[in-house]
């Protein structure tokens, strides 16, 4: 067989990704139907930024839900005689199967690496920014609120984590030999405690008339909360259903950790700000509790600057993740993560390209998309 | 304004002290000590002999007590062993044991000595940092001005078609972190692969002598993640300025748009920026990390990065020192500038 074309590539790896242009089809369409009805999301189509910024987000979500359908190999597998081979070079001894954008230093397919990486980042990402956002918030709205000593015991700490540099504190916490002492543990064991604490005070302060209503609620919470807990924290799942790999944790820990202080100032300045307001004021008159206020009268009020903050952080926690990959502190060593798969290119870059490039372009157009996503949102928000 | 300086010095000092410590914790933990035991004792020491050797060299002190004497503000272990040989923290080779001084952590001076580099860590940080310097020193000369042009073209007539295309590139450049845009330089002008080899995709020669061909990807590679966050504030503030009464009064009385630009907008549109800018100095750090270890410059970056890899527990610890040295200072300088240069703060 012969190698493929340029043309012939670009052709295939566009039919590869044919179940994302599917699924972009259909929700595009039934978003410019709906816009009406969608509230924040729906205007977001005023703006060509915004849906430029959508689109690539979309496409990388997509990517990573459909990963296994396009992808052309199994990321791992090593096949010989594909080492550092060019774009477009047939899989000896397979009909019809070509190595679409090459293969790596370790005759691994570059296309099916970055396909699959796509789910590395899409799963942890936003997550680590929801965690990171439930610590900021759950902190930031009583130091914003009470203001005094709690905020500036608060602020104080949150001030030291952002005095460290970022590399530093990651080259301090991402290391085999901190697993072994159990700190990724302790500081897991205390920041997951923390959605469980904000959806009890959200229901507690709401439904607080209502008894029959609060019961099922809190035990829903609780029930799921400590049983995802126990699994993600200590890896003490009874149903084995929650699970984190320790280095996983080790890396999702330390994300969430350096996200957070920037979240509680976010929330904190925000909440300073909306406290003053008549509403909140009107509500202190009919005797809401404290936190009724924070969370159902100043949170609500405060989302817009939150949510365009919420797709800048899943963007620059990408970046982080990368920069992560990038100095061999990866999820796995073997994993097709964006910032590993960069690492290993970069060493024989001036002889070989093919492999670094296509994780590079893949995580600047995600982190693009989400910064251009955030930015038509917050031009959407602001014309109310 | 004296007891604003007085109470920020204050916090600062606190922070640097936490901060430091709980560096020194995070180095100094269990594994890490062990590590380090048997790369400088011998790679099959058993456990009791890890344990004794820790013993014998201070390393079995409380965590106070050891964090003090690196710091130099408690006295250095001294330990006379059963055959009359006396050791301590303080003594050196061919030194009189008579003489050795009672303190001897970072506030005398005393930085330790580096496993990696076989030197003294004083002597290292120094020949590293100006190295480092002359990096940073070029990527604000570059990054600084094109950001601020960019931000006040933008800002001067917002929501135009030249705003827009520089606001997309703005974000562009905000997307793009140094390990992606430094790979792709390095493939499209510094190998075959690009065509153009005009640059080279190393900088390792610019260490004894910079010139164009070497040290220009790392700079652009470096300054162009932090150019548009700073173009993007400087637009913002830009903007919001030329809505102000008195830049239409100004336009009104007759002068020219571009006089009023330079003569009534920018001095007060750039206030925001400065500090933005001073604080983006910290945040340079870990590009550059980044960038020393992707064009194999060998500066301050580049030893953090041997640092850890080698698990050379004291030299960690200075340039941590040096990196928080480096935040905190920044800050408080930005604090103050903003103080200064806004007129509407007043301080009490």
């Amino acid at each position: 067989m012969d190698r493929l074309t340029a043309t012939e590539i670009i052709i295939r790896v566009l039919t590869q990704f044919t179940p994302v242009w599917i699924g972009l089809a259909v929700i595009l369409t039934l978003s410019v139907l709906f816009r009406k009805r969608l509230g924040l999301y729906g205007k977001l189509f005023g703006s060509p930024i915004g849906v430029a910024g959508l689109i690539l987000v979309l496409f990388w979500v997509l990517t990573a839900i459909f990963a296994d359908l396009i992808a052309t190999m199994d990321p791992l597998t090593q096949l010989s005689g594909m080492k550092n081979k060019k774009p477009g070079w047939p899989v000896a001894g397979a009909e019809g199967q070509w190595y679409l954008l090459g293969g790596d230093n370790l005759a691994r397919d570059v296309f099916s690496r970055m396909v699959k990486g796509s789910q590395i980042v899409i799963a942890i990402a936003p997550a680590a920014t929801i965690f990171a956002f439930m610590v900021g918030i759950t902190l930031g709205l009583p130091a914003g609120f009470y203001g005094g000593k709690l905020d500036t015991s608060l602020s104080f700490l949150a001030n030291l984590v952002l005095a460290f540099p970022v590399i530093l504190l990651f080259f301090l916490l991402v290391t085999p030999e901190i697993r072994e002492t159990g700190v990724p543990l302790v500081m897991a064991g205390v920041l997951f405690l923390f959605p469980i604490i904000f959806f009890v005070l959200l229901f507690q302060s709401r439904f607080k008339e209502q008894p029959m209503k609060l019961a099922i609620y809190l035990t829903i919470t609780l029930v799921l909360g400590f049983w995802a807990y126990s699994g993600l924290a200590f890896n003490k799942d009874p149903f084995g259903v929650f699970y984190m790999d320790p280095n996983l944790l080790n890396i999702f820990v330390s994300v969430v950790f350096v996200n957070s202080p920037t979240v509680f100032r976010i929330v904190r300045g925000l909440t300073m700000d909306i406290k003053t307001r008549d509403y909140v004021a009107a509500a202190q008159t009919r005797g809401e509790s404290p936190w009724y206020i924070m969370l159902w009268e100043v949170l609500p009020n405060a989302r817009g600057p939150l949510i365009v903050d919420f797709c800048l952080r899943i963007g620059y926690t990408t970046i982080l993740l990368g920069t992560l990959g990038f100095f061999g502190l990866g999820v796995t060593p073997e994993s097709p993560d964006w910032g590993m798969t960069i690492n290993e290119g970069r060493k024989l870059l001036a002889v070989y390209p093919h492999p670094a490039l296509p994780p590079t372009i893949a995580l600047m157009t995600l982190v693009l998309g989400l910064n251009l996503l955030a930015d038509g949102l917050r031009e959407e928000s602001l014309r109310d | 304004m004296v007891s604003f300086l007085l109470r920020r010095s204050g916090v600062m000092l606190l922070t640097a002290l936490c901060l430091t410590f709980i560096v020194f914790y995070l180095t100094n933990l269990e594994p890490n000590l062990e590590k380090l035991t048997k790369s400088e004792g011998n790679m099959r020491m058993s456990d009791v002999q890890v344990q004794s050797w820790l013993v014998k060299n201070g390393y079995r002190q409380p965590l106070l007590k050891r964090y003090g004497e690196w710091l130099g503000v408690a006295p250095g272990w001294t330990r006379t062993d059963e055959n009359g040989k006396f050791t301590g923290r303080c003594l050196k080779r061919g030194v009189d044991p008579n003489n050795v001084p009672k303190f001897c952590g970072i506030l005398q001076g005393n930085w330790g000595f580096s496993l990696v580099f076989k030197e003294n860590i004083g002597g290292i940080i120094a020949e590293k940092l100006l190295l480092t310097g002359k990096l940073m020193l070029c990527v604000l000369l570059v990054m600084v001005p094109t950001a601020l042009i960019i931000g006040v073209i933008a800002g001067m007539r917002e929501g135009s078609k030249t705003d827009r295309i520089l606001s997309t590139f703005s974000i562009l450049t905000t997307s793009t972190p140094e390990y992606v845009s430094g790979v792709i330089f390095i493939i499209v002008f510094a190998s075959k692969f690009g065509g153009l080899r005009w640059f080279k995709g190393t900088a390792a020669t610019a260490m004894d002598n910079i010139t164009f061909a070497n040290f220009t990807l790392p700079v652009i590679t470096l300054a162009l993640y932090g150019v548009g966050y700073i173009a993007r504030m400087t637009r913002a503030s830009m903007a919001e300025v030329m809505t102000e009464q008195y830049i239409r009064t100004a336009r009104l009385k007759g002068l020219s748009f571009g006089g009023v630009v330079l003569k009534h907008a920018l001095r007060n549109a750039l206030i925001a920026p400065f500090t933005v800018i001073i604080l983006q100095i910290p945040w340079l750090l870990t590009g550059v990390v980044i960038v020393e270890t992707l064009f194999n410059y060998k500066g301050f970056g580049w030893t953090l990065v041997a640092a850890v890899g080698n698990n050379d527990i004291e030299l960690l610890l200075a340039c941590s020192v040096v990196a928080v040295f480096v935040v905190l200072v920044t800050q408080l300088i930005s604090d103050i500038s903003y103080v200064f240069l806004n007129p509407r703060i007043r301080v009490n």
